[in-house]
C-alpha cells in the first residue's frame, strides 16, 4: 500500500495526481509509505505537497487544518 | 504453624490512604502501582476511579488548545516537533486574530470552559504578548465566555502580572518528565527554570497547570519520582501525554507508550494526587485507540484536550463528547467555574 499525497479530508490539489508522500516527502513510487498513511489522517496533517514535495505552512486548529505551499496553494480539511 | 508475615499490598494501602482519607500515595508506593502485574490492572482503574470520584467528583471538565505561533523554537526538547533545533517537517506559522478567534468559538462550541491559547517560545517576547491582548480582546469582543488559559513558556514577573491583568485564567508550564531526568530530555534550560514560572505563576493567583509526557525513556522509577515531584507542586491540572515519535525529532524512533503501561501510570498518577484535574491529553490515540480512551476515563482521568492538538490530530471533538455521554461523565459547566 502506498501512502496519499495528503490526509483524510483533504480539499483541492490531492490524491489522484500525488506524486509525493504527504508524510515524509518521499516520491509515493519509492519505497513503502505504510506507516506513513497510517499517522496521515489519524494523528499527522500533510507536512510536504503531494506535487512539489515542498515542507507546507500547515496550521492545525481544534476542528481542522489547513495546509499551504508555496507553489501550489492551500489544502484544507474537509 | 507460624502465620506466613502479612504482605502490605498497595492497592489494599491505597484504598484506606487515598480513597478514604485523601493522602496521595508516596515515591515508593507509585512505584510498587508501575510495577503491578495486567492482571491487577483493572483492579487498579477502579480504585483510580473510585478515587476520583470521592475527591473530584463525576464532572470532566473539557478544554481546546490551539498554536499561536507554531514551530521555530529556539529549545531543544528532544519530544517536540516544534524545535528550530531538529529538522523536523513542521514549519513555522502564526494564527491571526480572527483565525483565534474563531478557534475559540470552535471549543466553546464543543461545550468546553476552557480554552488554551500556547505558542512555541522559550518565552514571550513584546510581538507575543500583545498578539496574545490583543486576541483575548478579540475573543471577548465575540461574545465568547470561555476561560482563556495560555501556554507561552518561561515567564519574568512582570510577564506574570501582564497576564493576570489579561484575565489569563489558568497558565500551563510543563515539567515534562522527573528532575532527574530532564536533562537527558531538554538542555537549553532547566527544570529549576521551570519551576521558577510555576512559582510566580501561582503566587500571582493564576491557576496552575503542569505535567507532562511518558514514555521518554524514563525509568519506572523515574516516572514515579515525577508523579510525587508534580504532587508536591500542587497544580490545578495536570496534562497527561505520552509520547508521539515525530519525524525528524530525537525520539522519532522511540516505540509508542503501550496501552496496560499508559493505564497503570494513569492509575498510578490519579493515586498519587487525588484531587488535582488529571487531563488525557497528546498521544491517547495512538496510545489506547478507542477502547483506552475509555478505559482511562474509568480509570481516574477527569479532563480532556478535544479536538487537534498544536501539531497534530486528534479524534473529532464529538467522538469524545459522545463517549462522555455513554460514560453517563458530565460536562462541567462554566457557571461552575468562575
Ligand atoms: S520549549 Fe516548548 S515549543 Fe520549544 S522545543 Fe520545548 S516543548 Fe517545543
Ligand atoms: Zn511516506
Ligand atoms: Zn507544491
Amino acid at each position: 500500500m502506498t501512502g496519499s499525497g495528503s490526509g483524510s479530508g483533504s480539499g483541492a490539489g490531492s490524491a489522484a495526481s500525488a506524486v509525493f508522500c504527504g508524510y515524509c516527502g518521499k516520491a509515493v513510487g519509492e519505497g513503502d509509505h505504510a506507516a506513513c498513511s497510517s499517522r496521515l489522517g489519524v494523528i499527522d496533517p500533510p507536512r510536504f505537497c503531494s506535487q512539489c514535495a515542498r515542507r507546507m505552512v500547515v496550521q492545525v486548529t481544534p476542528a481542522g487544518w489547513t495546509a499551504t505551499c508555496s507553489r501550489h496553494g492551500s489544502t484544507a480539511s474537509a | 504453624m507460624t502465620a506466613a508475615p502479612e504482605q502490605v499490598d498497595v492497592l489494599n494501602t491505597a484504598r484506606e490512604q487515598v480513597l478514604e482519607r485523601g493522602v496521595g500515595l508516596s515515591e515508593e508506593q507509585v512505584l510498587q502501582v508501575l510495577r503491578l502485574p495486567d492482571s491487577r490492572i483493572p483492579e487498579l482503574l477502579e480504585l483510580a476511579h473510585e478515587v476520583r470520584m470521592r475527591w473530584c467528583g463525576p464532572e470532566v471538565e473539557v478544554e481546546g488548545i490551539v498554536s499561536l505561533k507554531t514551530g521555530g523554537c529556539p529549545e531543544d526538547c528532544h519530544f517536540c516537533s516544534q524545535s528550530g533545533q531538529f529538522p523536523s517537517p513542521v514549519r513555522s506559522a502564526w494564527l491571526d486574530i480572527p483565525g483565534l478567534v474563531k478557534a475559540a468559538r470552535q471549543t466553546a462550541a464543543t461545550g468546553a470552559t476552557e480554552f488554551c491559547i500556547v505558542a512555541a517560545v522559550r518565552g514571550p517576547d513584546k510581538r507575543l504578548m500583545s498578539q496574545v491582548r490583543d486576541g483575548i480582546k478579540a475573543i471577548r469582543e465575540d461574545g465568547n465566555e470561555i476561560q482563556i488559559a495560555c501556554s507561552l513558556g518561561m515567564l519574568s514577573q512582570e510577564q506574570v502580572d501582564e497576564l493576570v491583568d489579561m484575565g489569563v485564567h489558568r497558565y500551563n508550564h510543563n515539567l515534562e518528565t522527573a528532575r532527574s531526568h530532564f536533562p537527558s530530555v531538554v538542555t537549553t534550560h532547566s527544570w529549576e527554570e521551570r519551576w521558577e514560572t510555576l512559582r510566580m505563576v501561582r503566587e500571582a493567583g493564576m491557576e496552575v497547570c503542569c505535567g507532562g509526557i511518558i514514555g521518554m525513556g524514563e525509568t519506572l522509577e523515574q516516572r514515579a519520582e515525577f508523579a510525587v515531584q508534580l504532587a508536591a507542586l500542587e497544580p490545578d491540572e495536570v496534562p497527561l501525554n505520552f509520547l508521539i515519535p515525530n519525524p525528524g525529532t530525537p525520539y522519532e524512533n522511540y516505540p509508542v507508550v503501550e496501552g496496560t503501561e499508559a493505564l497503570r501510570t494513569v492509575g498510578a498518577f490519579r493515586l498519587a494526587l487525588p484531587r488535582t484535574i488529571l487531563r488525557f491529553a497528546g498521544g491517547r490515540e495512538l496510545t489506547f485507540g478507542d477502547l483506552g480512551a475509555k478505559q482511562g476515563m474509568l480509570g481516574g482521568i477527569n479532563a480532556i484536550i478535544v479536538g487537534n492538538y498544536l501539531t497534530n490530530l486528534g479524534r473529532p471533538a464529538q467522538d469524545d463528547l459522545d463517549m462522555l455521554g455513554e460514560l453517563s461523565m458530565p460536562i462541567k459547566e462554566l457557571s461552575k467555574t468562575l
